[in-house]
């Protein structure tokens, strides 16, 4: 439950920043983060709020757990955690995808 | 050629840099060389840690004499009994329960909110506490959040207290809880002989990492903030082991890139000016002064405690299930256990039937034993 996912800001309007998380876009709530953001910047994100700005120097050993664990298939247990982290966000109107 | 020093789990996970995790391996059986007793016993706080830990098989290429323990890292664990009880109750006198996934089974002292479900009450599970709130906003009825997990999870939910448009039937159970001082209740347990911490990286991006300084400094043990990568735990054990190596009862933070001295102010702010701490029961380890968060009297209109009368003592003439008393759950979240010392483990007790909450939560010891194996026989 403290295990945070990161994604990339594409756009920031006063509180919510829609985020990438690897193809999903969601919309993140910004009303506790460290730093101010912008598009390009990484964040932390928690259940929904961002946490912390990655420094994008450093993104890539944040990012790379994650990407073995989406791998790691819709049974395993972190994965889990980590799509839970996600679905936390809600998707963002500008995702081009089909309403359900 | 293979590595064969470096073993990757059954899930076939591997590390992003393998010469750089032998390195570090390599590193640290050295250091326990040079220590040259056994057991060196280091504690983790953190659920996520364990995770990592048991799915790469990280205690498979730890020396042997470096015992590596989960301590009280599972808010959904910690939750006490009369907590779940509170949400039970209010439950079934009427309010929708919004609650995150893990908190469904954990067990109260009669039953559970999945229990209180299966007789009608409406529990819905929330990824977020804006869920909630919106789930309040498309209903009548009263809807309460019950709000489990540590200070990274409670700034969530301070957020939301602090939002101005609230429906008015909204209304939070707080059993969030302050991790800081569990650790101090668990350095003190003599039996536990815990050399050093590792300490959470997520709570610590919340708290900063001078937060642990008084700690260490109290009860002369090293404490190191470390990340979840496989690598920079292998790294944050390392320099935990220095620590003990030299004696020295200092803070080093090895997860710089999330986590800073002071912390994230904006969030510590909002926190604190919507909970305080309370002294209270951790399920099965101890009361722990000042380990829960409670939403202060600013925020009453909020709290379900004031503006519902819950009366929990009814549950109790319920004989609780005499499996309960021989789960070994507290034990295992002090440090002094290892789900392969509970006679339940994967018997009685398993993730579709579990006794103890360390087998509900994805964070609970038990839970992730059961999934990824902990410390196999080699």
């Amino acid at each position: 439950m403290c295990l945070g996912v990161p994604g990339r800001v594409l756009r920031v309007e006063g509180l919510i920043a829609t985020v990438d998380f690897w193809g999903l876009k969601r919309q993140v709530r910004l009303d506790v983060v460290d730093e101010p953001v912008q598009p390009g910047d990484y964040v932390l994100n928690h259940v929904g709020f961002a946490i912390r700005r990655i420094p994008a120097e450093e993104i890539q050993e944040t990012l790379s757990l994650y990407e073995e664990l989406l791998r790691a298939g819709e049974s395993d247990m972190m994965a889990a955690d980590v799509r839970g982290e996600i679905e936390a966000s809600p998707e963002s109107a500008d995702s081009g995808e089909p309403d359900a | 050629m293979p590595d064969e020093s470096v073993r990757t789990s059954a899930n076939e996970l591997k590390f992003r840099d393998p010469s750089q995790a032998r390195a570090l391996a390599d590193r640290l059986s050295g250091l326990c060389e040079e220590i040259a007793r056994e057991p060196i016993s280091v504690m983790h706080v953190c659920g996520t840690h364990e995770q990592a830990i048991a799915k790469y098989g990280l205690r498979t290429i730890l020396p042997k004499s470096l015992d590596l323990i989960m301590g009280p890292g599972c808010p959904v664990c910690v939750t006490d009994m009369p907590e779940v009880d509170e949400a039970v109750v209010l439950a079934e006198d009427g309010a929708l329960i919004a609650t995150y996934g893990d908190m469904l089974r954990v067990p109260g002292t009669a039953k559970s909110l999945a229990d209180a479900q299966a007789e009608g009450a409406r529990v819905e599970v929330v990824y977020s506490a804006a869920q909630a709130v919106e789930l309040a906003r498309s209903m009548q009825q009263e809807v309460v959040f019950f709000a489990s997990g540590f200070e990274t999870t409670a700034v969530a939910t301070a957020a939301i207290a602090l939002q101005d448009d609230l429906p008015p039937n909204l209304s939070i159970l707080s059993a969030h809880k302050y991790v800081p001082p569990a650790m101090e209740i668990v350095a003190q347990i003599p039996a536990t002989q815990v050399e050093g911490f590792l300490a959470a990286g997520h709570a610590a991006t919340i708290t900063g990492w001078g937060i642990f300084e008084p700690l260490a400094e109290r009860y002369k043990i090293p404490v190191v903030v470390a990340g979840f990568e496989p690598l920079d735990i292998l790294a944050g054990l390392v320099r935990l082991v220095e620590l003990v190596k030299d004696g020295t009862p200092a803070v080093d933070n090895m997860y710089p890139r999330c986590v800073t001295r002071e912390g994230n102010r904006v969030a510590q702010e909002q926190m604190w000016r919507v909970f305080r701490t309370v002294g209270g029961r951790w399920r099965g380890i101890a009361d722990v002064p000042d380990g829960n968060l409670r939403l202060r009297p600013e925020y009453a209109h909020l709290d379900a405690r004031v503006r519902f009368e819950i009366d929990i003592r009814r549950l109790w003439q319920l004989a609780p299930s005499a499996l309960a008393e021989k789960c070994i759950c507290g034990a295992i979240m002090s440090g002094l256990a290892s789900p392969s010392d509970c006679e339940l483990f994967g018997k009685e007790c398993d993730p579709e039937n579990p006794v103890g909450a360390c087998m509900v939560s994805s964070e609970g010891t038990c839970k992730i034993w059961y999934q990824y194996g902990g410390r196999p026989d080699l």
